[in-house]
Protein backbone atom coordinates (compact mmCIF):
# COMPACT_ATOMS: atom_id res chain seq x y z
CA UNK A 1 0.00 0.00 0.00
CA UNK A 2 1.09 3.64 -0.83
CA UNK A 3 2.28 6.33 1.12
CA UNK A 4 -0.97 7.72 0.12
CA UNK A 5 -3.48 5.43 0.82
CA UNK A 6 -1.87 4.85 4.15
CA UNK A 7 -2.79 8.61 4.69
CA UNK A 8 -6.28 8.03 3.52
CA UNK A 9 -7.01 5.13 5.76
CA UNK A 10 -5.51 6.45 8.85
CA UNK A 11 -7.63 9.75 7.91
CA UNK A 12 -10.65 7.78 8.19
CA UNK A 13 -9.72 5.75 11.35
CA UNK A 14 -9.19 9.41 12.66
CA UNK A 15 -12.73 10.18 12.04
CA UNK A 16 -13.87 6.52 13.12
CA UNK A 17 -12.08 7.70 16.68
CA UNK A 18 -13.90 10.97 16.73
CA UNK A 19 -17.32 9.69 15.54
CA UNK A 20 -16.68 6.34 18.70
CA UNK A 21 -15.89 8.90 21.29
CA UNK A 22 -18.91 11.57 20.86
CA UNK A 23 -21.21 8.42 20.69
CA UNK A 24 -20.01 7.08 23.76
CA UNK A 25 -19.71 10.80 25.44
CA UNK A 26 -16.64 9.02 26.85
CA UNK A 27 -13.35 7.85 25.99
CA UNK A 28 -9.71 8.77 25.19
CA UNK A 29 -9.38 10.51 21.83
CA UNK A 30 -6.03 12.45 22.25
CA UNK A 31 -3.90 9.07 22.55
CA UNK A 32 -5.99 7.54 19.79
CA UNK A 33 -5.29 10.02 17.40
CA UNK A 34 -1.49 10.21 18.19
CA UNK A 35 -0.98 6.39 17.92
CA UNK A 36 -3.35 6.36 14.55
CA UNK A 37 -0.73 6.37 11.93
CA UNK A 38 1.41 3.53 13.85
CA UNK A 39 -1.82 1.57 13.90
CA UNK A 40 -3.03 1.96 10.71
CA UNK A 41 0.97 1.13 9.26
CA UNK A 42 1.05 -2.13 11.64
CA UNK A 43 -2.72 -3.26 10.27
CA UNK A 44 -2.54 -2.26 6.82
CA UNK A 45 0.99 -2.83 5.82
CA UNK A 46 2.71 -5.11 8.91
CA UNK A 47 1.15 -7.39 10.19
CA UNK A 48 0.28 -10.68 8.57
CA UNK A 49 -3.20 -11.50 9.72
CA UNK A 50 -6.42 -12.01 8.45
CA UNK A 51 -9.69 -9.94 9.09
CA UNK A 52 -11.73 -12.80 7.29
CA UNK A 53 -10.06 -15.44 10.04
CA UNK A 54 -8.69 -12.90 12.97
CA UNK A 55 -7.38 -16.48 14.89
CA UNK A 56 -5.57 -17.59 11.96
CA UNK A 57 -2.94 -19.98 14.17
CA UNK A 58 0.20 -18.37 12.97
CA UNK A 59 -0.79 -14.63 12.91
CA UNK A 60 1.07 -11.89 14.11
CA UNK A 61 -0.15 -10.51 17.37
CA UNK A 62 -0.63 -7.25 18.46
CA UNK A 63 -0.99 -6.19 21.99
CA UNK A 64 -2.59 -2.89 22.82
CA UNK A 65 -1.26 -2.20 26.34
CA UNK A 66 -2.59 1.19 26.48
CA UNK A 67 -5.61 0.10 26.07
CA UNK A 68 -7.85 2.91 26.79
CA UNK A 69 -7.06 4.12 22.95
CA UNK A 70 -9.43 1.62 22.42
CA UNK A 71 -11.01 3.88 20.08
CA UNK A 72 -7.81 4.15 17.94
CA UNK A 73 -8.05 0.25 17.96
CA UNK A 74 -11.06 -0.32 16.67
CA UNK A 75 -11.61 1.97 14.17
CA UNK A 76 -8.32 0.56 12.89
CA UNK A 77 -9.68 -2.56 13.42
CA UNK A 78 -13.01 -1.85 11.55
CA UNK A 79 -11.36 0.16 8.53
CA UNK A 80 -9.37 -3.19 8.25
CA UNK A 81 -11.81 -5.11 8.06
CA UNK A 82 -12.96 -7.05 11.15
CA UNK A 83 -15.96 -5.66 11.90
CA UNK A 84 -18.50 -2.87 10.59
CA UNK A 85 -17.45 0.92 10.79
CA UNK A 86 -20.76 1.50 11.80
CA UNK A 87 -20.62 -0.59 14.87
CA UNK A 88 -18.63 2.05 16.23
CA UNK A 89 -21.06 4.18 17.09
CA UNK A 90 -21.67 1.15 20.26
CA UNK A 91 -18.65 2.24 21.50
CA UNK A 92 -18.85 1.68 25.77
CA UNK A 93 -23.04 1.30 25.08
CA UNK A 94 -24.46 -0.94 27.48
CA UNK A 95 -24.95 -4.53 25.60
CA UNK A 96 -22.34 -3.56 23.12
CA UNK A 97 -18.75 -5.86 21.95
CA UNK A 98 -16.73 -2.74 21.84
CA UNK A 99 -15.63 -2.29 25.26
CA UNK A 100 -14.92 0.62 27.07
CA UNK A 101 -10.93 -1.11 27.04
CA UNK A 102 -10.24 -3.78 24.65
CA UNK A 103 -12.00 -7.24 25.36
CA UNK A 104 -10.27 -10.38 23.15
CA UNK A 105 -13.31 -12.25 24.21
CA UNK A 106 -15.81 -10.60 22.31
CA UNK A 107 -13.78 -8.61 19.89
CA UNK A 108 -12.36 -9.99 17.05
CA UNK A 109 -8.81 -9.41 16.04
CA UNK A 110 -8.31 -8.28 19.80
CA UNK A 111 -5.48 -10.68 20.85
CA UNK A 112 -5.07 -9.89 24.94
CA UNK A 113 -7.40 -7.95 26.81
CA UNK A 114 -5.73 -5.31 28.59
CA UNK A 115 -6.36 -1.57 29.94
CA UNK A 116 -4.86 -1.78 33.26
CA UNK A 117 -1.51 -0.16 32.28
CA UNK A 118 1.73 -1.91 32.27
CA UNK A 119 0.14 -5.37 31.50
CA UNK A 120 0.15 -5.78 27.92
CA UNK A 121 4.08 -5.98 27.33
CA UNK A 122 3.87 -9.13 29.88
CA UNK A 123 1.08 -10.86 27.80
CA UNK A 124 3.57 -9.97 24.64
CA UNK A 125 6.25 -11.27 25.95
CA UNK A 126 4.06 -14.75 26.48
CA UNK A 127 3.44 -15.20 22.92
CA UNK A 128 6.78 -14.29 21.64
CA UNK A 129 8.23 -16.79 23.97
CA UNK A 130 5.08 -18.99 22.91
CA UNK A 131 6.91 -18.55 19.21
CA UNK A 132 10.43 -19.23 20.39
CA UNK A 133 9.50 -22.17 22.20
CA UNK A 134 7.51 -23.81 18.94
CA UNK A 135 9.85 -22.36 16.50
CA UNK A 136 7.31 -20.35 14.82
CA UNK A 137 8.04 -17.61 12.79
CA UNK A 138 5.17 -15.56 13.68
CA UNK A 139 6.13 -11.84 15.15
CA UNK A 140 4.18 -9.73 18.57
CA UNK A 141 4.13 -6.18 18.58
CA UNK A 142 3.02 -4.58 21.87
CA UNK A 143 2.03 -0.79 21.92
CA UNK A 144 2.54 1.67 25.13
CA UNK A 145 1.86 5.04 26.13
CA UNK A 146 4.57 7.11 27.63
CA UNK A 147 2.82 8.01 30.60
CA UNK A 148 2.48 3.96 30.82
CA UNK A 149 5.81 3.11 30.99
CA UNK A 150 5.74 4.71 34.34
CA UNK A 151 4.47 1.55 35.49
CA UNK A 152 7.15 -1.09 36.72
CA UNK A 153 5.83 -4.12 35.42
CA UNK A 154 7.05 -2.62 31.76
CA UNK A 155 10.80 -3.01 32.53
CA UNK A 156 10.12 -6.41 34.20
CA UNK A 157 8.97 -7.57 30.79
CA UNK A 158 11.82 -5.46 29.32
CA UNK A 159 14.65 -6.98 31.27
CA UNK A 160 12.82 -10.61 30.34
CA UNK A 161 12.64 -10.12 26.97
CA UNK A 162 15.97 -8.26 26.67
CA UNK A 163 17.20 -10.99 28.61
CA UNK A 164 15.52 -13.96 26.41
CA UNK A 165 16.98 -12.37 23.22
CA UNK A 166 13.17 -12.20 22.04
CA UNK A 167 13.94 -10.60 18.28
CA UNK A 168 10.44 -11.44 17.52
CA UNK A 169 8.98 -9.12 19.65
CA UNK A 170 8.45 -5.12 18.95
CA UNK A 171 7.91 -2.27 21.75
CA UNK A 172 6.81 0.79 19.87
CA UNK A 173 6.12 3.79 22.76
CA UNK A 174 3.55 6.10 21.77
CA UNK A 175 5.61 9.41 22.65
CA UNK A 176 3.39 12.08 22.64
CA UNK A 177 4.51 13.79 25.95
CA UNK A 178 1.60 13.90 27.92
CA UNK A 179 -0.72 12.15 30.10
CA UNK A 180 -3.95 13.11 32.34
CA UNK A 181 -2.11 15.41 35.17
CA UNK A 182 0.22 16.64 32.50
CA UNK A 183 3.52 16.44 30.58
CA UNK A 184 5.14 13.49 31.67
CA UNK A 185 8.29 14.87 32.60
CA UNK A 186 6.85 17.32 34.63
CA UNK A 187 4.46 13.83 36.06
CA UNK A 188 7.07 11.57 37.10
CA UNK A 189 9.87 11.98 33.59
CA UNK A 190 10.39 8.47 32.08
CA UNK A 191 12.80 10.37 29.80
CA UNK A 192 15.71 9.17 28.51
CA UNK A 193 13.67 6.56 26.81
CA UNK A 194 15.45 5.24 24.60
CA UNK A 195 18.38 5.16 26.79
CA UNK A 196 16.42 3.12 29.03
CA UNK A 197 15.19 0.35 26.44
CA UNK A 198 18.82 0.04 25.35
CA UNK A 199 20.18 -0.58 28.66
CA UNK A 200 17.50 -3.54 28.93
CA UNK A 201 19.44 -4.88 25.89
CA UNK A 202 16.52 -3.68 23.16
CA UNK A 203 17.38 -2.25 19.58
CA UNK A 204 16.08 1.13 19.68
CA UNK A 205 15.10 3.53 16.94
CA UNK A 206 13.41 6.65 17.53
CA UNK A 207 11.05 7.92 14.72
CA UNK A 208 8.36 10.30 13.54
CA UNK A 209 4.99 8.80 14.69
CA UNK A 210 3.38 10.46 11.94
CA UNK A 211 5.79 10.17 8.75
CA UNK A 212 5.11 7.13 7.29
CA UNK A 213 8.62 6.30 5.29
CA UNK A 214 9.95 6.41 9.04
CA UNK A 215 7.53 3.88 10.40
CA UNK A 216 8.19 1.33 7.29
CA UNK A 217 11.65 1.78 7.68
CA UNK A 218 11.43 1.37 11.52
CA UNK A 219 9.71 -2.00 11.28
CA UNK A 220 11.42 -3.18 8.42
CA UNK A 221 15.14 -2.64 10.50
CA UNK A 222 13.09 -4.25 13.73
CA UNK A 223 12.04 -7.30 11.16
CA UNK A 224 15.94 -7.07 10.88
CA UNK A 225 17.47 -7.10 13.78
CA UNK A 226 18.32 -10.69 15.51
CA UNK A 227 19.51 -11.37 19.04
CA UNK A 228 17.67 -8.73 20.94
CA UNK A 229 14.37 -7.31 20.88
CA UNK A 230 12.97 -4.45 19.24
CA UNK A 231 11.92 -1.07 20.72
CA UNK A 232 10.54 1.72 18.62
CA UNK A 233 10.04 4.99 20.82
CA UNK A 234 7.47 7.04 17.94
CA UNK A 235 7.36 10.88 19.00
CA UNK A 236 3.87 11.94 18.23
CA UNK A 237 1.34 14.89 18.87
CA UNK A 238 -1.17 13.74 21.03
CA UNK A 239 -5.06 14.52 19.27
CA UNK A 240 -3.38 14.59 15.89
CA UNK A 241 -5.27 16.16 12.87
CA UNK A 242 -7.93 17.54 15.13
CA UNK A 243 -6.98 21.15 15.57
CA UNK A 244 -8.76 21.95 19.44
CA UNK A 245 -7.55 18.69 20.61
CA UNK A 246 -3.29 19.33 19.31
CA UNK A 247 -0.83 18.81 22.58
CA UNK A 248 -3.65 19.42 24.74
CA UNK A 249 -3.85 16.92 28.10
CA UNK A 250 -7.63 17.25 28.49
CA UNK A 251 -8.49 15.87 25.47
CA UNK A 252 -6.68 12.73 27.26
CA UNK A 253 -9.73 11.61 28.37
CA UNK A 254 -12.49 13.66 26.78
CA UNK A 255 -15.04 13.51 24.70
CA UNK A 256 -16.43 15.81 22.14
CA UNK A 257 -20.12 17.69 22.33
CA UNK A 258 -21.67 18.13 19.29
CA UNK A 259 -20.76 21.61 18.45
CA UNK A 260 -16.70 19.94 19.04
CA UNK A 261 -17.44 16.64 17.33
CA UNK A 262 -18.63 18.75 13.88
CA UNK A 263 -15.50 20.85 14.01
CA UNK A 264 -13.16 17.36 14.51
CA UNK A 265 -14.96 15.97 11.58
CA UNK A 266 -14.51 19.15 9.94
CA UNK A 267 -10.94 19.28 10.58
CA UNK A 268 -10.78 15.86 9.45
CA UNK A 269 -12.37 16.32 6.22
CA UNK A 270 -10.37 18.84 5.12
CA UNK A 271 -6.82 17.12 5.77
CA UNK A 272 -8.54 14.15 3.83
CA UNK A 273 -8.86 16.54 1.06
CA UNK A 274 -5.80 17.69 1.22
CA UNK A 275 -4.20 14.67 0.39
CA UNK B 1 0.45 -47.92 65.19
CA UNK B 2 2.45 -47.94 61.76
CA UNK B 3 3.88 -44.33 61.15
CA UNK B 4 2.04 -42.34 59.23
CA UNK B 5 3.63 -41.01 55.92
CA UNK B 6 3.62 -37.54 55.79
CA UNK B 7 4.78 -35.29 52.95
CA UNK B 8 4.39 -31.46 51.99
CA UNK B 9 1.65 -30.64 49.24
CA UNK B 10 4.55 -28.40 47.30
CA UNK B 11 6.56 -31.41 46.88
CA UNK B 12 3.55 -33.33 45.19
CA UNK B 13 3.04 -30.36 42.83
CA UNK B 14 6.58 -30.55 41.45
CA UNK B 15 5.92 -34.17 41.57
CA UNK B 16 2.91 -34.19 39.28
CA UNK B 17 3.85 -31.27 37.08
CA UNK B 18 6.90 -33.70 36.68
CA UNK B 19 4.66 -37.12 35.88
CA UNK B 20 1.91 -34.89 33.70
CA UNK B 21 4.42 -33.09 31.73
CA UNK B 22 5.07 -36.31 29.16
CA UNK B 23 1.54 -36.78 28.37
CA UNK B 24 1.01 -32.69 28.09
CA UNK B 25 3.61 -31.37 25.20
CA UNK B 26 1.74 -28.07 26.20
CA UNK B 27 2.46 -27.75 29.90
CA UNK B 28 4.91 -24.92 30.82
CA UNK B 29 6.43 -24.60 34.23
CA UNK B 30 6.70 -20.42 35.05
CA UNK B 31 8.38 -19.66 38.34
CA UNK B 32 10.35 -16.56 39.85
CA UNK B 33 13.71 -17.70 41.17
CA UNK B 34 12.01 -20.41 44.01
CA UNK B 35 12.14 -23.53 41.99
CA UNK B 36 13.74 -25.37 44.64
CA UNK B 37 11.10 -23.77 47.32
CA UNK B 38 8.33 -24.49 45.29
CA UNK B 39 9.44 -27.67 43.30
CA UNK B 40 9.24 -26.87 40.33
CA UNK B 41 12.56 -27.58 39.74
CA UNK B 42 11.73 -31.34 39.41
CA UNK B 43 9.79 -30.56 36.65
CA UNK B 44 12.48 -28.73 35.54
CA UNK B 45 14.92 -31.42 35.65
CA UNK B 46 12.79 -33.43 33.38
CA UNK B 47 11.74 -30.74 31.06
CA UNK B 48 14.49 -27.98 31.26
CA UNK B 49 13.10 -26.14 27.68
CA UNK B 50 9.53 -25.97 29.24
CA UNK B 51 10.82 -24.40 32.59
CA UNK B 52 10.78 -20.64 32.60
CA UNK B 53 12.15 -18.63 35.71
CA UNK B 54 11.25 -15.03 34.92
CA UNK B 55 13.24 -14.07 37.99
CA UNK B 56 12.21 -12.02 41.09
CA UNK B 57 8.89 -10.48 39.08
CA UNK B 58 5.84 -12.30 40.12
CA UNK B 59 3.46 -9.52 37.74
CA UNK B 60 5.30 -10.22 34.93
CA UNK B 61 5.28 -13.81 35.01
CA UNK B 62 1.87 -14.00 35.58
CA UNK B 63 1.41 -11.49 32.19
CA UNK B 64 3.93 -14.02 30.73
CA UNK B 65 1.30 -16.76 31.41
CA UNK B 66 -1.65 -14.93 30.16
CA UNK B 67 0.65 -14.28 26.67
CA UNK B 68 1.63 -18.65 26.48
CA UNK B 69 -2.25 -19.40 27.73
CA UNK B 70 -3.34 -17.09 24.33
CA UNK B 71 -1.24 -19.34 21.95
CA UNK B 72 -2.40 -22.63 23.43
CA UNK B 73 0.07 -23.26 26.20
CA UNK B 74 -1.13 -24.50 29.62
CA UNK B 75 1.16 -22.00 31.72
CA UNK B 76 1.73 -23.18 35.29
CA UNK B 77 2.77 -20.22 37.25
CA UNK B 78 4.70 -20.63 40.47
CA UNK B 79 6.05 -18.90 43.57
CA UNK B 80 4.52 -18.62 47.56
CA UNK B 81 1.06 -17.96 47.84
CA UNK B 82 2.00 -14.40 48.99
CA UNK B 83 3.43 -13.32 46.03
CA UNK B 84 1.07 -15.33 43.09
CA UNK B 85 -2.22 -14.30 44.87
CA UNK B 86 -1.03 -11.53 46.86
CA UNK B 87 1.79 -9.10 44.64
CA UNK B 88 0.12 -10.25 41.43
CA UNK B 89 -3.35 -10.16 42.32
CA UNK B 90 -4.44 -7.35 40.02
CA UNK B 91 -2.40 -9.14 37.28
CA UNK B 92 -4.60 -12.42 37.66
CA UNK B 93 -7.36 -10.38 37.79
CA UNK B 94 -7.01 -8.49 35.04
CA UNK B 95 -4.72 -10.35 32.56
CA UNK B 96 -5.91 -14.01 33.69
CA UNK B 97 -9.53 -13.55 35.07
CA UNK B 98 -10.88 -11.09 33.05
CA UNK B 99 -10.03 -12.69 29.65
CA UNK B 100 -10.55 -16.58 31.33
CA UNK B 101 -7.23 -17.35 30.01
CA UNK B 102 -6.07 -21.33 30.60
CA UNK B 103 -3.48 -20.15 33.19
CA UNK B 104 -2.90 -22.13 36.43
CA UNK B 105 -1.62 -20.73 39.51
CA UNK B 106 0.44 -22.87 41.79
CA UNK B 107 1.01 -21.28 45.19
CA UNK B 108 3.08 -22.55 47.57
CA UNK B 109 4.07 -21.62 50.90
CA UNK B 110 0.55 -20.90 51.95
CA UNK B 111 -0.84 -20.12 55.52
CA UNK B 112 1.35 -19.66 58.99
CA UNK B 113 2.88 -23.08 58.55
CA UNK B 114 5.15 -21.19 56.08
CA UNK B 115 7.35 -20.86 59.80
CA UNK B 116 10.09 -19.22 60.59
CA UNK B 117 10.28 -16.74 57.67
CA UNK B 118 7.26 -14.58 59.72
CA UNK B 119 4.05 -12.90 58.77
CA UNK B 120 5.11 -10.80 55.54
CA UNK B 121 5.43 -14.48 54.20
CA UNK B 122 2.71 -16.35 55.51
CA UNK B 123 0.01 -15.73 53.01
CA UNK B 124 -3.43 -15.65 55.28
CA UNK B 125 -5.63 -13.93 52.68
CA UNK B 126 -5.30 -15.55 49.14
CA UNK B 127 -8.53 -18.19 48.98
CA UNK B 128 -10.42 -14.69 49.71
CA UNK B 129 -8.61 -12.97 47.04
CA UNK B 130 -8.71 -15.26 44.65
CA UNK B 131 -12.12 -16.92 45.30
CA UNK B 132 -13.31 -13.04 44.30
CA UNK B 133 -12.09 -13.25 40.94
CA UNK B 134 -15.25 -14.69 38.73
CA UNK B 135 -14.47 -17.70 36.83
CA UNK B 136 -11.43 -18.97 39.20
CA UNK B 137 -11.79 -22.16 40.60
CA UNK B 138 -9.87 -22.18 44.07
CA UNK B 139 -8.56 -25.84 45.47
CA UNK B 140 -6.79 -26.35 48.56
CA UNK B 141 -5.71 -30.00 48.47
CA UNK B 142 -5.17 -31.89 51.83
CA UNK B 143 -2.39 -34.19 51.45
CA UNK B 144 0.17 -35.51 48.84
CA UNK B 145 -2.96 -37.74 47.14
CA UNK B 146 -5.34 -34.81 46.86
CA UNK B 147 -2.61 -32.21 45.62
CA UNK B 148 -1.54 -34.52 42.69
CA UNK B 149 -5.19 -35.18 41.75
CA UNK B 150 -6.46 -31.44 42.05
CA UNK B 151 -2.69 -30.71 39.37
CA UNK B 152 -4.62 -32.78 37.27
CA UNK B 153 -7.45 -31.74 37.40
CA UNK B 154 -6.51 -28.55 36.84
CA UNK B 155 -5.23 -29.56 33.51
CA UNK B 156 -7.85 -31.18 32.35
CA UNK B 157 -10.23 -28.26 33.04
CA UNK B 158 -10.46 -25.50 30.47
CA UNK B 159 -9.62 -21.80 32.49
CA UNK B 160 -8.32 -20.56 35.43
CA UNK B 161 -7.35 -21.92 38.62
CA UNK B 162 -5.63 -21.30 41.71
CA UNK B 163 -4.23 -24.28 43.82
CA UNK B 164 -2.68 -23.58 47.47
CA UNK B 165 0.08 -25.98 48.13
CA UNK B 166 2.09 -25.76 51.88
CA UNK B 167 5.39 -26.33 53.01
CA UNK B 168 4.89 -27.95 56.16
CA UNK B 169 4.86 -31.91 55.24
CA UNK B 170 1.48 -33.36 56.02
CA UNK B 171 -0.15 -36.69 57.06
CA UNK B 172 -1.29 -38.59 53.62
CA UNK B 173 -5.13 -39.25 54.64
CA UNK B 174 -6.04 -40.24 51.11
CA UNK B 175 -4.44 -42.86 49.99
CA UNK B 176 -7.66 -45.38 49.62
CA UNK B 177 -8.28 -47.26 46.60
CA UNK B 178 -11.71 -45.73 45.63
CA UNK B 179 -10.52 -41.97 46.33
CA UNK B 180 -12.11 -40.28 43.63
CA UNK B 181 -11.12 -36.57 43.21
CA UNK B 182 -13.65 -34.32 41.73
CA UNK B 183 -13.21 -30.20 41.24
CA UNK B 184 -15.94 -28.82 43.19
CA UNK B 185 -17.20 -32.23 45.01
CA UNK B 186 -16.45 -32.38 48.93
CA UNK B 187 -15.83 -35.64 50.88
CA UNK B 188 -17.46 -36.79 53.35
CA UNK B 189 -14.30 -38.51 56.14
CA UNK B 190 -16.42 -39.32 58.88
CA UNK B 191 -20.04 -39.45 59.23
CA UNK B 192 -21.63 -37.91 62.75
CA UNK B 193 -24.51 -36.06 64.02
CA UNK B 194 -24.00 -33.74 66.27
CA UNK B 195 -22.27 -31.47 64.15
CA UNK B 196 -20.48 -30.80 61.05
CA UNK B 197 -16.66 -30.12 60.70
CA UNK B 198 -15.67 -28.37 57.13
CA UNK B 199 -11.96 -28.57 56.84
CA UNK B 200 -9.62 -27.69 53.78
CA UNK B 201 -5.66 -28.30 53.00
CA UNK B 202 -3.60 -29.40 56.12
CA UNK B 203 -6.05 -28.29 58.58
CA UNK B 204 -8.32 -31.68 56.87
CA UNK B 205 -5.72 -34.37 59.07
CA UNK B 206 -6.12 -31.77 62.21
CA UNK B 207 -9.88 -32.01 61.87
CA UNK B 208 -10.30 -35.57 61.58
CA UNK B 209 -7.67 -35.80 64.95
CA UNK B 210 -10.19 -33.92 66.64
CA UNK B 211 -13.19 -35.77 65.73
CA UNK B 212 -11.70 -38.51 67.16
CA UNK B 213 -11.43 -36.43 70.83
CA UNK B 214 -14.88 -35.32 70.34
CA UNK B 215 -16.39 -38.93 70.00
CA UNK B 216 -14.34 -39.87 72.89
CA UNK B 217 -16.71 -37.17 75.13
CA UNK B 218 -19.42 -38.60 73.35
CA UNK B 219 -19.61 -35.76 70.47
CA UNK B 220 -20.59 -37.78 67.03
CA UNK B 221 -19.05 -35.11 64.21
CA UNK B 222 -18.91 -35.51 60.84
CA UNK B 223 -16.33 -34.33 58.77
CA UNK B 224 -16.10 -33.07 55.27
CA UNK B 225 -13.03 -31.99 53.61
CA UNK B 226 -13.74 -29.54 51.05
CA UNK B 227 -10.43 -29.46 48.76
CA UNK B 228 -12.30 -26.83 46.62
CA UNK B 229 -13.15 -23.77 48.24
CA UNK B 230 -15.21 -22.39 44.79
CA UNK B 231 -17.19 -24.12 42.97
CA UNK B 232 -18.21 -24.83 46.43
CA UNK B 233 -19.73 -27.82 47.35
CA UNK B 234 -23.15 -26.20 48.57
CA UNK B 235 -25.34 -29.63 48.67
CA UNK B 236 -23.20 -31.05 50.53
CA UNK B 237 -22.54 -28.54 52.61
CA UNK B 238 -26.37 -27.55 53.18
CA UNK B 239 -27.37 -31.39 53.58
CA UNK B 240 -24.64 -31.56 56.39
CA UNK B 241 -25.88 -28.45 58.16
CA UNK B 242 -30.03 -29.13 57.94
CA UNK B 243 -28.50 -32.81 59.15
CA UNK B 244 -26.55 -31.78 62.42
CA UNK B 245 -27.97 -28.39 62.94
CA UNK B 246 -24.17 -26.65 63.46
CA UNK B 247 -21.56 -25.97 61.43
CA UNK B 248 -17.71 -25.59 61.99
CA UNK B 249 -14.92 -24.32 59.95
CA UNK B 250 -11.77 -25.28 59.78
CA UNK B 251 -9.07 -23.43 57.68
CA UNK B 252 -5.24 -22.16 57.71
CA UNK B 253 -6.22 -18.92 56.46
CA UNK B 254 -7.66 -15.43 57.75
CA UNK B 255 -11.19 -16.32 59.09
CA UNK B 256 -12.31 -13.07 56.97
CA UNK B 257 -12.93 -14.48 53.43
CA UNK B 258 -11.82 -17.81 53.03
CA UNK B 259 -13.62 -21.59 53.15
CA UNK B 260 -15.50 -20.16 56.75
CA UNK B 261 -16.66 -16.89 54.62
CA UNK B 262 -17.61 -19.15 51.71
CA UNK B 263 -19.82 -21.39 53.99
CA UNK B 264 -21.51 -18.68 55.45
CA UNK B 265 -22.16 -16.61 52.13
CA UNK B 266 -23.95 -20.48 51.03
CA UNK B 267 -25.79 -21.67 54.37
CA UNK B 268 -27.55 -17.52 55.49
CA UNK B 269 -28.77 -17.87 52.27
CA UNK B 270 -30.01 -21.48 51.56
CA UNK B 271 -30.02 -22.81 55.41
CA UNK B 272 -29.17 -20.60 57.95
CA UNK B 273 -27.52 -22.65 61.09
CA UNK B 274 -24.93 -21.20 63.20
CA UNK B 275 -21.50 -21.35 62.47
CA UNK B 276 -17.52 -21.41 64.14
CA UNK B 277 -15.21 -20.06 61.40
CA UNK B 278 -12.02 -21.46 63.34
CA UNK B 279 -8.79 -19.76 61.38
CA UNK B 280 -6.73 -17.14 62.18
CA UNK B 281 -8.33 -14.48 63.63
CA UNK B 282 -7.86 -10.98 61.27
CA UNK B 283 -4.76 -10.87 62.79
CA UNK B 284 -0.81 -11.33 61.25
CA UNK B 285 1.43 -14.95 61.64
CA UNK B 286 4.95 -15.09 63.27
CA UNK B 287 7.70 -16.41 63.27
CA UNK B 288 8.93 -20.10 64.60
CA UNK B 289 8.51 -23.61 63.59
CA UNK B 290 5.69 -24.48 61.81
CA UNK B 291 3.84 -27.56 64.26
CA UNK B 292 4.49 -24.63 67.31
CA UNK B 293 2.81 -22.54 65.30
CA UNK B 294 0.22 -23.82 64.18
CA UNK B 295 -0.28 -24.85 67.88
CA UNK B 296 -0.41 -21.19 69.20
CA UNK B 297 -2.95 -20.38 66.95
CA UNK B 298 -5.19 -22.75 67.84
CA UNK B 299 -5.13 -24.82 64.54
CA UNK B 300 -4.28 -28.35 65.66
CA UNK B 301 -6.56 -31.18 66.72
CA UNK B 302 -6.65 -29.79 70.26
CA UNK B 303 -6.87 -26.45 69.58
CA UNK B 304 -10.30 -27.49 67.12
CA UNK B 305 -10.89 -30.08 69.94
CA UNK B 306 -11.51 -27.28 72.23
CA UNK B 307 -13.27 -24.80 70.75
CA UNK B 308 -15.70 -27.07 69.02
CA UNK B 309 -16.51 -28.42 72.21
CA UNK B 310 -17.34 -25.05 73.83
CA UNK B 311 -19.37 -24.40 70.51
CA UNK B 312 -21.55 -27.50 71.07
Amino acid sequence: MDTLALKKNANEIRKGIITAVHSAKSGHPGGSLSAADILTYLYFEELNIDPKNPKKEDRDRFVLSKGHIAPGFYSTLAQRGFFPVEDLKTLRHTGSYLQGHPDMKHIPGVDMSSGSLGQGGSAAVGMALSAKLDNKDYRVYCLFGDGEIQEGQVWEASMFAGARKLDNLVFIVDNNGLQIDGKIEDVCSPYPIADKFKAFNFHVIEIDAHDFDQIAAAFKEARETKGQPTAIVAKSIKGKGVSFMENQASWHGAAPNDEQYEQAMKDLEEIGKSL
Amino acid sequence: MAEVKKIATRESYGNALAELGKDYPDLVVLDADLAAATKTGIFKKAFPDRHIDCGIAECNMVGIAAGLATTGKIPFVSSFAMFAAGRAFEQVRNSVGYPKLNVKIGATHAGISVGEDGASHQCLEDLALMRTIPGMVVMNPSDDVEAKAAVKAALDHVGPVYIRFGRLAVPVINDKPDYKFEIGKGVVLREGKDVTLVATGLEVSETLEAAEKLAADGIDAKVINIHTIKPLDEDLIVAAAKETGKVVTVEEHSVIGGLGSAVCDCLSEKAPTKVLKIGVNDTFGESGPAVELIKKYGLDAEGIYNKVKAFV
